[in-house]
């Protein structure tokens, strides 16, 4: 069994990337076209008669692919389906790390998975709480129930929309400036921030449309998500360019996280940097800009 | 682990194999073509009779039509046609036990 | 005894002079005796050469049994004309022992299996082989080892005599009454007719055969009426849909854009990378893709492309209606847009193959190469390439200009996968050695890039432009550790194909494979 680290709560995903588990040539080597995550899918990519074959070929991939630090994480089935506990009978013993509870509505959804996985921590002798969790938000109703489906466990880490059966339920297709899921993804993002955890967007499924992908991914940005779902590696370089710092923003990163540094050495709890005032505040927030700045080759030094 | 009934699991796309587990009469009869015969015929071999042993399979008739899948592939494939055969792929799989 | 890569070469073949390879360059400053044709006077003024069957053409030229048919291979998977020919020799005058010198043979070749499992063709002399002609070939069927060579190789064995071509048949797209051919204008075009031209000047025979007669003369000819004795009007000379696709495509595949990308990445790195810069590439896919960077870049720096050579398709063609490349010079067309182009867009012409990369000539294009991008079946440790015989041990490739643009170029990149299905494609040693290691520079892989240390100038360019790079060895292994490592492949002592040298030296042989029965 490849051994892997224990999964990270909050790091970088940029990217993650939806790929078929039942697709032997796809899942052996999705991590070599550098997305931050890849997403294995036991649902809507695999027929109904295939779950269970699906599996067998997952718990194989999960235990003998040299992932790398590229993260794994797997969609699961619905609750309302007869394959969601085996689903995670599987990641869990497979040591995935996070599962991706699908059509999430209710805090209570997220109880229910975390109960279940950790039952299957025990008996497969994984360390209870390693394996983490998201939501996806695919009805008005987990929508509207964002706030206390982020802040309902400690395993989540995130959330993410889910565009097409949200559309759906909305009655509305993809518009240009995406006005279809503008509240949605803020009330999201709302729910996410104040439950403190990462927040992404759904997949954009014309690969054609090069213009419509690289607008929504911009909005994306300027919205606040920290990433965003795919369904094609050639989409990853370009999620990757606009979620990269400015050099201007590395560099005043590096000056707060030495500045915070120094001066707490010092005892000093507020000062300037460059004329504008600074606390101990603002300390993740430049963290978190320079880890971006690694991961995208612009920043070497050792401040995080 | 009893085959009790024809089974089937996989495809015959490229990097995939397609497994056939029947009922035997004693003993494993293993029939086996592949794309890479020449350089991996016998490590094809050792995986499947490998994974049948683990899953205490000792009488069953099976069938292996290898498209240049991985040892990662073939075993899911035979497990899943195994599990298949004996009604019981569908939960409560030994994950880390017999199937590893 | 063995050879300067390491492969056993049985003294039976070191007869007449034949030698094995020694390494790149070894027979320069040799000199070259030229193999005249004995050709048939015609005096008296003719006003037709049109004879009214292949048949015909073949009992006025005297065929006989023993004799060697040329032909070449710009139908590529359309053409109908080799196995015409062969069956009206074979089947309607019982000719036998006979041997096809085929610039390239290929799927559309699989009649002649038949005619190498009855013993009526003995003799194999091409730069490729597959489908069901390379099966048979590789199961022994064929009376004498089938020689590979290269697209440069083909015109030196000719011109030196080594190739003695009795009959050569010219499959023309048009051609006038006298045998002045092109390979546009008609019902079957082809465009470019490089591969014919050596063969139309060193054959003692040449019988031009065409669907599509035109007026005299069909100016500026590829193959010229001086040269002909007869010319074949048939109702098709091939299957237009094979013979040129619509338009070659650049890949969408990720994986493809990915190497590609990184290949116009190392070409940008070097010094060669400047104003008036050439260039060749295959047609597979990440080699393709390539251009699509390439452009890129040239955009970034501000540079154009001197010119291009090789087998051309659209998107170089493309580049040339752009101003973005000088001129475009062509051996081959692999789509419709090369085709249309060629003799018609300023700047595109067509080349012998000889000119294109004979190491015997004074002046091929492939030795003013700057870069060229190629495809392999399997690279090695020693960076030695594969094109030819499958990991499995079968002949179904061709070396073409493989070996050749990558001997003249100042740097010869690799590109591709690191496995296929559970084929690796870097490994340990190569099935067939169809190119030298000495003369292939870089090996671009979804897994990582590794630079020939023969080559530490490459090594410092990678370096400076901040490239990772990783050893051929780390490549191997990783390969190795996602497919496993492939047992051995088991062969018998009789040898089914002789894989020459450019330089006419023998690089390899191709023997019988055991099939593993478990």
């Amino acid at each position: 069994m490849i051994p892997r680290p224990k999964p990270e709560r909050f790091r970088l995903r940029r990217t993650m990337m939806f790929m078929n588990a039942q697709k032997p040539g796809l899942i052996k080597d999705a991590y070599i076209y550098g997305c931050d995550s890849i997403m294995l899918d036991l649902e809507d990519a695999v027929a109904e008669n295939q779950k269970d074959a699906a599996r067998f070929s997952l718990y194989h991939a999960l235990t003998t692919i040299d992932y790398g630090d590229t993260e794994v994480i797997v969609r699961i089935n619905g609750l309302d389906t007869p394959h969601w506990q085996e689903d995670i009978r599987v990641c869990v013993a497979g040591r995935a790390d996070g599962i991706r509870i699908a059509k999430c509505e209710s805090a209570q959804d997220v109880l229910t998975v975390e109960k279940a996985v950790e039952e299957a921590e025990k008996e497969f002798g994984v360390e209870v709480g390693r394996t983490l969790l998201m939501a996806a938000l695919e009805s008005p109703k987990g929508i509207l129930n964002a706030y206390e489906i982020c802040s309902s466990s400690d395993r989540m880490f995130g959330v993410a929309i889910s565009g097409g059966d949200f559309r759906k339920c909305m009655q509305t297709s993809p518009q240009r400036g995406g006005v279809d899921m503008l509240f949605a993804r803020g009330q999201m993002l709302l729910a996410a921030r104040a439950a403190g955890i990462q927040c992404f967007d759904t997949v954009f499924t014309s690969l054609d449309d090069q213009e419509g992908f690289e607008a929504e991914v911009l909005q994306n940005k300027a919205m606040g998500f920290d990433g965003k779902s795919l369904i094609n590696p050639k989409q990853i370089r370009f999620v990757h360019q606009v979620f990269a710092p400015t050099e201007k923003e590395v560099i005043q990163a590096e000056k707060i996280v030495r500045a915070i540094k120094e001066n707490a050495e010092k005892g000093l709890g507020v000062f300037t940097v460059d004329g504008k005032m600074i606390d101990i505040a603002f300390l993740p927030g430049a963290e978190r800009t320079l880890k971006l700045a690694r991961a995208c080759g612009m920043y070497e030094g050792d401040l995080v | 682990m009893e085959i009790l009934k024809p089974a089937i699991a996989g495809t015959l796309e490229s990097s995939d194999a397609q497994v056939t587990v029947e009922p035997g009469e004693g003993g494993i009869e293993l029939a086996l073509t592949s794309s890479v015969m020449n350089q991996y015929g016998r490590q094809i071999k050792a995986a499947v009779l490998e994974t049948l042993e683990r899953l205490e399979v000792t009488s069953a008739r099976v069938t292996v039509v290898d498209k240049g899948a991985l040892d990662c592939t073939l075993k899911a494939r035979v497990e899943c046609a195994v599990f298949r055969s004996c009604g019981q792929s569908e939960k409560n799989i030994p994950w880390g036990g017999a199937v590893r | 005894m063995k050879n300067a890569v390491g492969r056993e070469i049985p003294d039976s073949l070191l007869v007449d002079g034949k030698e094995v390879y020694q390494g790149k360059n070894y027979m320069d400053g040799k000199y070259l005796q030229k193999a005249a044709p004995r050709t048939k006077r015609y005096e008296p003024p003719r006003e037709s050469k049109i004879v009214d069957s292949i048949v015909q053409a073949l009992q006025d030229c005297g065929a006989k049994s023993g004799m060697t048919f040329s032909f070449h291979h710009h139908l590529r998977d359309g053409d109908y004309v080799v196995n015409l020919v062969m069956k009206s020799a074979i089947e309607e005058l019982g000719l036998e022992d006979l041997t096809i010198a085929a610039s390239s043979l290929g799927a559309a070749h699989d009649p002649i299996a038949d005619y190498i499992e009855a013993g009526k063709v003995v003799g194999i002399q091409t730069s490729g082989i597959r489908g069901r002609m390379g099966e048979v070939v590789s199961a022994g069927k064929l009376k004498t080892p089938a020689i590979i060579r290269s697209h440069g190789g083909r015109p030196r064995a000719i011109e030196g005599g080594e190739v003695h071509i009795d009959i050569a048949f010219i499959a023309a797209p048009t051609s006038d009454c006298a045998g002045n051919c092109r390979g546009v204008g008609g019902k079957s075009d082809c465009g470019s007719m490089g591969y014919a031209m050596t063969d139309a000047k060193y054959a003692d025979h040449v019988v031009v055969v065409t669907d599509c007669l035109v007026d005299f003369p069909n100016f500026p000819a590829s193959v010229e009426a001086i040269d002909v004795d007869a010319v074949v009007v048939v109702d098709s000379i091939g299957s237009p849909k094979k013979i040129a696709s619509a338009a070659a495509r650049i890949s969408q595949n990720p994986r493809d854009l990915m190497m590609a990308e990184n290949v116009a990445k190392v070409i940008a790195s070097t010094p060669w990378f400047q104003e008036g810069f050439s260039f060749q590439t295959g047609v597979g896919g990440p080699s393709l893709a390539a251009n699509l960077f390439l452009e890129q870049y040239m955009d970034q720096r501000g540079i154009k492309m001197g010119w291009a050579i090789g087998g051309i398709c659209g998107p170089m063609v493309e580049l040339l209606r752009k101003g973005k490349v000088g001129k475009v010079i062509d051996v081959q067309d692999f789509d419709l847009d090369a085709v249309r182009s060629i003799h018609t867009t300023p700047g595109h012409y067509e080349m012998s193959a000889s000119q294109y990369a004979n190491p015997a000539n004074k002046g091929a294009f492939v030795n003013k190469l700057d870069f060229v991008v190629l495809a392999a079946l399997e690279i090695d440790t020693g960076f030695n390439v594969n094109v030819l015989t499958g990991s499995d041990g079968v002949l179904r490739g061709a070396p073409g200009g493989h070996p050749d643009t990558a001997a003249g170029s100042k740097v010869c990149i690799i590109v591709t996968p690191l496995v296929r299905g559970r084929m690796a494609t870097v490994c340990e040693h190569v099935v067939t050695v169809t190119t030298p290691g000495d003369c292939v520079d870089v090996l671009v892989t979804d897994y990582g890039i590794a630079v020939n240390p023969l080559r530490p100038d490459l090594v410092q360019c990678l370096d400076e432009a901040c490239i990772p790079h990783v050893t051929i060895e780390a490549l191997k292994e990783k390969a190795y550790s996602l497919v496993g490592r492939p047992d051995d492949l088991e062969w018998e002592d009789k040898v089914v194909a002789v894989l020459e040298a450019r330089d006419g030296t023998i690089l390899d042989v191709v023997r019988k494979i055991k099939p593993l029965t478990l």
